[in-house]
């Protein structure tokens, strides 16, 4: 532009000039053919590009920054992996957890108590506490489903019930999705406050895990002392709120499409959401498993947020000597109580 | 049937974004929503180049992969179509896509984007051809009328090709023997996993 502005004040005379020079030497030129000048010599050349970046990135006339990549076969592996590995991970972690847990349940059966209760409730879990546990857990169920859903959902479900209702179905679940994820989020934060210190590793730990909790002896008869979390528990702990952490970071990239990130990055937000998603669902159904059928006695302590002092002895004697400690003073306890 | 490709000879266009602009006219687009865009590459340096790019309705295409609801289509023309009505506007297919190609009316809204919008190799959509209501989710269908895209058919260096990819190919091949260089055809190999050799 500079140097069209400069030549300007004789524009016309210039140009007429350089047009018949141009005229007489075009002809010449497309005579020479590939021995005259080759203007690609020093041009962009796209292999060299996508070699040195894997990307080829321009400039565009229009607001959108997006559209200025012009190319990004990384496109390519996020496919690959979406649509190759996920489903054999999401598939193999879902199923192969569930399968375990069967193969667990036939030949351990269900844990139960070793003497039989004392009558007598200790309070384990308090409303604060459960309310955070149980909204947790209505926001997980309901991500899981809709999450395995961007996965699994075409593959089993929509050969069922067509296209049209599920792409319906898929719509809402979406929504729930984006939406439930801020009661998830909530949950995971408020859990932490709650739970992290009893979920420090102790003395304990080491022995629990050596003997596996007494999961693995048939006779019943290992019963390992922990506080009031045990060594599987925090394990438990810990990958929900290390799986939450991951899983609200990289949503909150896809809930908020190229704030924070661009294609590229957004590739492996979904990458990491989807990965860990699976693989958090496995570890959830084993927690479920534990906590109802696998277990006698547990899932009172979610649920009426009281146990069995015999239980908790079985289960957390270094906890209950602790409470017992605590409440001492009055030794109400033992005390008989109205059948309930 | 023939096998539809768009070429860009980009030692021919001139950024003069007439395609983009005859595409958003044709089909009536929306604000926001570019079908079609002129990237410069190297924009005032030596050598820089422009090259049109929209869908390139790859072979084996990724967008149609990785979709979760399967909104996708290939016509008999080998054009990557898509329905709006199953579209979920989950973004999958812009992750996927490597010429940046879908679109959305929406861009946040906790990620509810509305419905997907891409070139259509002026192929209009699912519903019946050349009606009101294809028209107004997918734009014209050009190709049910016999004609090629019009943003091709509006390059004004004819840098643009719309077409049969082995028309087109030879068209190319023949530019570049009797001028004696080219830079390729762009997106081609990524596209199509084939590239026009001279």
């Amino acid at each position: 532009m500079q140097v069209l502005k400069r030549i300007c004040p004789i524009g016309p005379v210039l140009a007429a000039i350089v047009l018949a020079f141009g005229l007489t030497v075009a002809p010449a030129g497309a005579q020479e053919g590939p021995s005259g000048s080759n203007p690609t010599a020093q041009s962009v050349n796209e292999q060299q590009l996508l070699q040195e970046l894997n990307k080829i990135q321009g400039r565009v006339t229009i607001p959108d920054a997006r559209a200025a990549t012009l190319e990004q076969p990384r496109g390519r592996d996020f496919r690959e992996y979406r649509e190759g590995a996920l489903p054999w991970i999401g598939g193999i972690a879902v199923l192969g957890i569930i399968l375990l847990l069967a193969v667990f349940y036939f030949i351990r059966g269900r844990i139960r108590m070793r003497s039989p209760e004392a009558g007598v409730k200790v309070l384990r879990f308090n409303a604060v506490e459960r309310l955070t546990h149980w909204v947790t857990a209505t926001a997980f169920i309901v991500l899981a489903i809709t999450g395995l859903n961007f996965i699994f959902g075409k593959r089993l479900l929509m050969p069922l019930i067509g296209p049209d209702a599920f792409s319906v179905w898929s719509q809402w679940s979406k929504y729930a999705h984006d939406f439930f994820s801020w009661a998830f989020i909530l949950g995971i934060v408020v859990m932490t406050v709650l739970w992290v210190w009893d979920n420090l590793p102790d003395r304990y730990d080491g022995h629990w895990l050596r003997v596996g909790g007494g999961m693995f002896d048939k006779s019943n008869r290992t019963h390992p002392p922990a506080a009031r979390f045990n060594a599987g528990q925090k394990l438990i702990f810990w990958s929900v709120i290390i799986g939450g952490i991951a899983l609200t970071v990289s949503g909150l990239f896809l809930l908020f499409p190229f704030t924070y990130a661009d294609v590229n990055g957004m590739q492996l937000a979904q990458t990491i959401h989807a990965t860990v998603g699976v693989l958090m669902v496995a570890v959830i159904i084993a927690h479920i498993y534990i906590g109802t059928l696998g277990m006698e006695g547990a899932y009172e302590a979610m649920g009426s947020g009281t146990v069995d002092l015999n239980w908790a002895k079985e289960h957390h004697s270094v906890w209950v000597e602790k409470q017992g400690a605590k409440t001492e003073p009055a030794p109400e306890p033992s005390a008989p109580r109205p059948a309930e | 049937m023939a096998r539809m490709k768009f070429l860009c000879d980009a030692d021919r266009c001139i950024e003069c974004n007439a395609c983009v602009t005859a595409c958003k006219n044709e089909h009536d687009v929306p604000w926001g929503i570019n079908r079609r865009r002129v990237v410069t590459i190297n924009d005032g340096k030596p050598g820089e180049r422009s090259v049109t790019m929209a869908c390139m309705h790859c072979t084996d295409a990724p967008c149609a992969a990785v979709c979760p609801v399967d909104c996708f289509y290939t016509t008999a023309d080998a054009v990557v179509l898509h329905s709006k009505d199953l579209c979920i506007g989950c973004g999958y297919c812009f992750y996927a896509c490597p010429f940046g190609a879908p679109q959305y009316p929406r861009t946040s809204n906790f990620g509810s984007r509305g419905k997907m919008d891409k070139c259509t190799f002026c192929a209009g959509g699912p519903e019946a051809d050349s009606t009101e209501v294809e028209y107004a989710k997918y734009g014209a269908n050009r190709l049910a009328e016999g004609k090629l895209p019009l943003c091709a058919e509006m390059c004004s260096t004819k840098s643009l090709l719309a077409g049969d990819g082995e028309i087109i190919a030879a068209i190319y091949k023949e530019r570049v023997t009797q001028r004696g260089y080219g830079s390729g055809a762009w997106g081609w190999q990524t596209a199509y996993r084939e590239t026009i050799t001279v």
